[in-house]
């Protein structure tokens, strides 16, 4: 019986179903986790107080979010040094994000269950969320302008609100003018400094250019004086108005808005403000900078340095590829050399990431960029250019590392190419480059995108490698610009990659920067997903395009 | 086959062969093939082959699998090059130059002499790219001329009453005979001296077939044509002159008619009254 079913090829399929079924568990799960993890994070929960009992008998009041409970046996707890009674079974302990960090040292506490005597949410309680020290939960008391104070008690609530909307306008214009204007300026002043130095260097500096360009200097002065009050004006608005709030101890503390980013009183949101709130926390995040040593805010750099890197490394990749494998099945002479040749390609694939890293430092850094710098800017020692690590040194060594899947899916698409079609062509009177050119190549092409697929899909994701060529925890600039050159290769960019390991166990606030961790993965996955669908799309348009392998 | 078939199918060359007129104009050699030997590495196909094919007029080689008959072929416009390992002996003279003169361009010979293969091999582009292929290669970009060029080639594959509607179609989703006429077209194009055919209607449905053999038929009076066929019915068709081969060897020649009534050779002879291939 049970021989005849094993010959029948049952037990067969079910084994396969079940390894299919285990994989599809396993995406599903950890997609599942860090989008639940991830995508809670932006969703206003309610401010509770608590009237708390002490270790020492007092009662207090603690205001805080509710973020996650733990429950503990009896015996796990005791050993961890609670006194337990004989009738409890288990100890419940909530985890509390209490903020105020600029008055408590801390953002969270662990509470105990049964020291809870009263648990409320009061519409008032409102958080603020601030540029610096994290968030603040209390009670507001008061608006204060120029330190007179023009709103109290319930007044003072919509005041705050349009009081910060201008503060915010005003925000925006301080960084528009510093990022863009200053910026460019001083941007042109450091060019305008490098090619005095250049000019010296090569002893063309004469009275004629140095009266030339130190008009242009003054003038990129005068204009920077003018930036410089205007900036100064908007910062004295800026700091014109602050808020007095209470904490949960009914100290006042007051929380100049220059310093604030929002206000709101989650207690009284109805679902749709919450709603809107959600989106707006999103938007932020997807087209903001990081604040807070990237615990807070967005992270635009780091998607964008991801996507760039990424594309820049496809588009170096590509050619290498694709000329590799043309050699390696049209034109070289099939024999040992080559399937070694191949042998080695294909061993490339498995070599370590981390090692590319150190090649990519050693090699393209130092060595390569360290020449260009001595030959073609000898004007920015002994800072260095391109003997850094930067975006094109990054891009160059992923391209290195994903360089074998390109190579090796490229010469199967070309292998499958059908000799008769070769032949036809040749026949017309073609050589084997026009071939080539017009025929093979084109035919290949969905080949070639396959390899490109898996080398997005790898470079995508590779972290450690980046930690040694060009990714940092913040980059100041991004890699585009409005300043000539546009695209900045030298300069070092943020890396969604690099993001999750920096703010997971490299930042100050692990417990705090825990959910932008998971959105940030989230960010990262939805990225490479996004990235390899539009080369799949391409892929599937070639392919419809020159499908005649299958005829 | 059982011996019924082969007595039937010996009688139908011969019924074929009253049927088919024949012009009888003066012969002009065009391809001469001189003590031609052909290697693949160690082993011999072609033992010491020597032919003349005559202008406009269609030669057909004959000869069971293996012979040599396609890759003699082959060697006209230098296809042979492609295969690793070949070492060719002799001369193949086009108009009195010799192919395989180091001088020649593989590329320009091939311009020269088309070639149409055994399973259609169309570009997955649209038809018309199909046939201007060959053009474009030459440079030639004048919409005008490649229009023109389309619309000739078809007809004279005979196609362009089937495809005019459709010339930015894929080449792909054309039939089988479609697609062979349109390969043929494609060679038409480029306006050679010489056709080769190999096999062309081998992988067609037998109307297709006879679209193909009508074809060549017309295509003779500008065309050079050597055909490459299992088919003994087909030879006796469309040819005026054939070719029988075995073992690589060159066993004998004549005019059609001739060799399917009248073979001096035993085995050309055993050969067409179906005793084997």
């Amino acid at each position: 019986m049970i021989r005849l079913w094993f010959k029948s090829g049952t037990p067969w399929v079910w084994l396969n179903a079940a390894a299919v079924s285990a994989s599809l568990i396993m995406v599903i799960g950890v997609l599942g986790l860090i989008l639940v993890r991830g995508a809670g994070h932006f969703w206003p929960s309610p401010v509770v107080q608590f009237s708390y009992q002490e270790k020492d008998g007092q009662i207090q009041t603690i205001i805080g979010e509710h973020i996650d409970t733990s429950i503990t046996p009896a015996a796990m707890a005791k050993s961890s040094g609670h006194v337990m009674a004989d009738d409890e079974e288990t100890l419940v302990q909530y985890l509390i994000k209490t903020g105020n960090r600029d008055i408590t040292g801390t953002d969270f506490r662990w509470i105990l269950e049964r020291n809870i005597k009263q648990q409320q949410t009061p519409a008032e309680l409102m958080v603020v969320e601030r540029r610096e020290w994290g968030n603040f939960y209390g009670r507001l008391a008061a608006v204060k302008e120029n330190g007179k104070i023009i709103a109290e008690g319930d007044q003072a609530w919509p005041v705050v609100q349009s009081r910060i909307d201008d503060a915010l306008s005003v925000f925006k214009k301080i960084t528009h003018l510093e990022k863009k204007e200053v910026g460019a300026i001083n941007y042109s002043l450091d060019q305008l400094r490098l090619k005095q130095k250049k000019l010296q260097l090569e002893n063309r500096w004469d009275a004629a250019t140095e009266q030339q360009m130190a008009t242009e200097k003054t003038e990129l002065e005068t204009e920077y004086k003018k930036y410089q009050a205007q900036l100064s004006e908007l910062y004295q608005q800026i700091r014109r108005d602050s808020l007095v709030a209470k904490t949960e101890n009914g100290n006042e503390v007051e929380i100049p808005l220059n310093k604030v980013v929002r206000v709101f009183q989650p207690n009284t949101m109805s679902v749709f403000d919450k709603i809107a709130h959600y989106g707006v926390k999103v938007v932020e995040f997807l087209t903001d900078e990081p604040r807070e040593a990237n615990t807070e805010g967005g992270i635009f750099p780091a998607i964008f340095g991801t996507v760039l890197m990424v594309l820049m490394m496809s588009v170096i990749v590509t050619p290498f590829g694709v000329i590799a494998a043309v050699y390696l099945r049209e034109y070289a002479k099939q024999g040992f050399v080559t399937r070694l040749i191949r042998i080695s390609v294909n061993n490339l694939a498995g070599v370590p990431s981390i090692v590319y890293g150190v090649f990519g430092l050693g090699f393209f850094v130092y060595i390569l960029g360290g020449n260009i710098d001595h030959l073609f800017f000898p004007e920015a020692a002994p800072a260095p250019v391109y003997g850094t690590p930067g975006l094109l040194w990054a891009s160059i060594t992923l391209a290195l590392l994903t360089l074998p899947v390109v190579i090796v899916s490229t010469e199967e698409g070309l292998a499958r190419i059908p000799r008769s079609i070769r032949e036809g062509s040749l026949a017309l009177g073609a050589t084997k480059l026009e071939t080539l050119w017009l025929t093979v190549l084109p035919m290949a092409s969905p080949a070639m995108m396959t390899g490109l697929i898996l080398a997005v899909a790898r470079a995508a994701g590779e972290v450690a490698p980046l930690m040694l060529v060009g990714v940092v925890k913040l980059a100041p600039t991004l890699p585009l610009d409005g300043n000539y050159p546009f695209l900045h290769l030298d300069r070092k960019f943020m890396h969604l990659g690099f993001h999750i390991y920096d703010v997971g166990f490299q930042s100050p606030n692990v417990e705090a920067a825990r959910p932008l961790v998971y959105a940030t993965s989230l960010l990262l996955v939805l990225v490479i997903i996004g990235l390899n669908l539009s080369a799949i799309l391409i892929r599937n348009h070639l392919r419809e395009k020159y499908r005649a392998l299958e005829g | 086959m059982t011996a019924q078939h082969v007595r039937t199918h010996a009688i139908d060359v011969s019924s074929i062969l009253r049927d088919q007129k024949r012009t009888d104009a003066p012969n002009e050699p065009c391809i001469k093939v001189e003590n031609l030997n052909l290697f693949y590495g160690e082993k011999q196909a072609l033992h010491n082959v020597s032919m003349e094919m005559s202008k406009k007029k269609v030669t057909a080689y004959i000869g069971p699998s293996g012979c040599g008959k396609s890759t003699l072929l082959r060697c006209i416009n230098r296809m042979n090059d492609l295969v690793d390992n070949v070492t060719i002996e002799g001369k193949i003279l086009l108009d009195n130059e010799n192919i395989y003169d180091k001088a020649v361009n593989v590329a320009a010979l091939r311009r020269r002499v088309g070639m149409v293969f055994q399973k259609p091999n169309p570009f997955p582009k649209s038809i018309f790219e199909n046939v201007t292929y060959g053009l474009r290669i030459q440079g030639i970009n004048d919409k005008r001329i490649l229009e023109e060029t389309v619309e000739n080639s078809l007809r004279g594959a005979a196609l362009w009453d089937e495809v005019k509607d459709r010339l930015n179609d894929n080449a792909l989703g054309l039939s089988g005979g479609q697609q062979q006429r349109l390969v043929i077209a494609r060679a038409i194009a480029i306006e050679p001296e010489v056709l080769l055919l190999d096999e062309p209607a081998s992988a067609l449905d037998p109307i297709s077939t006879l679209k193909i053999e009508e074809l060549i038929n017309e295509l003779k009076e500008k065309y050079t044509i050597v055909i490459v066929t299992h088919n003994m019915q087909q030879a006796a068709r469309v040819s005026d002159y054939t070719a029988f081969m075995f073992m690589g060897e060159l066993i004998e020649m004549g005019t059609t008619s001739e060799l399917f009534t009248n073979p001096r050779k035993k085995q050309t002879e055993d050969y067409i009254t179906g005793r084997y291939g």
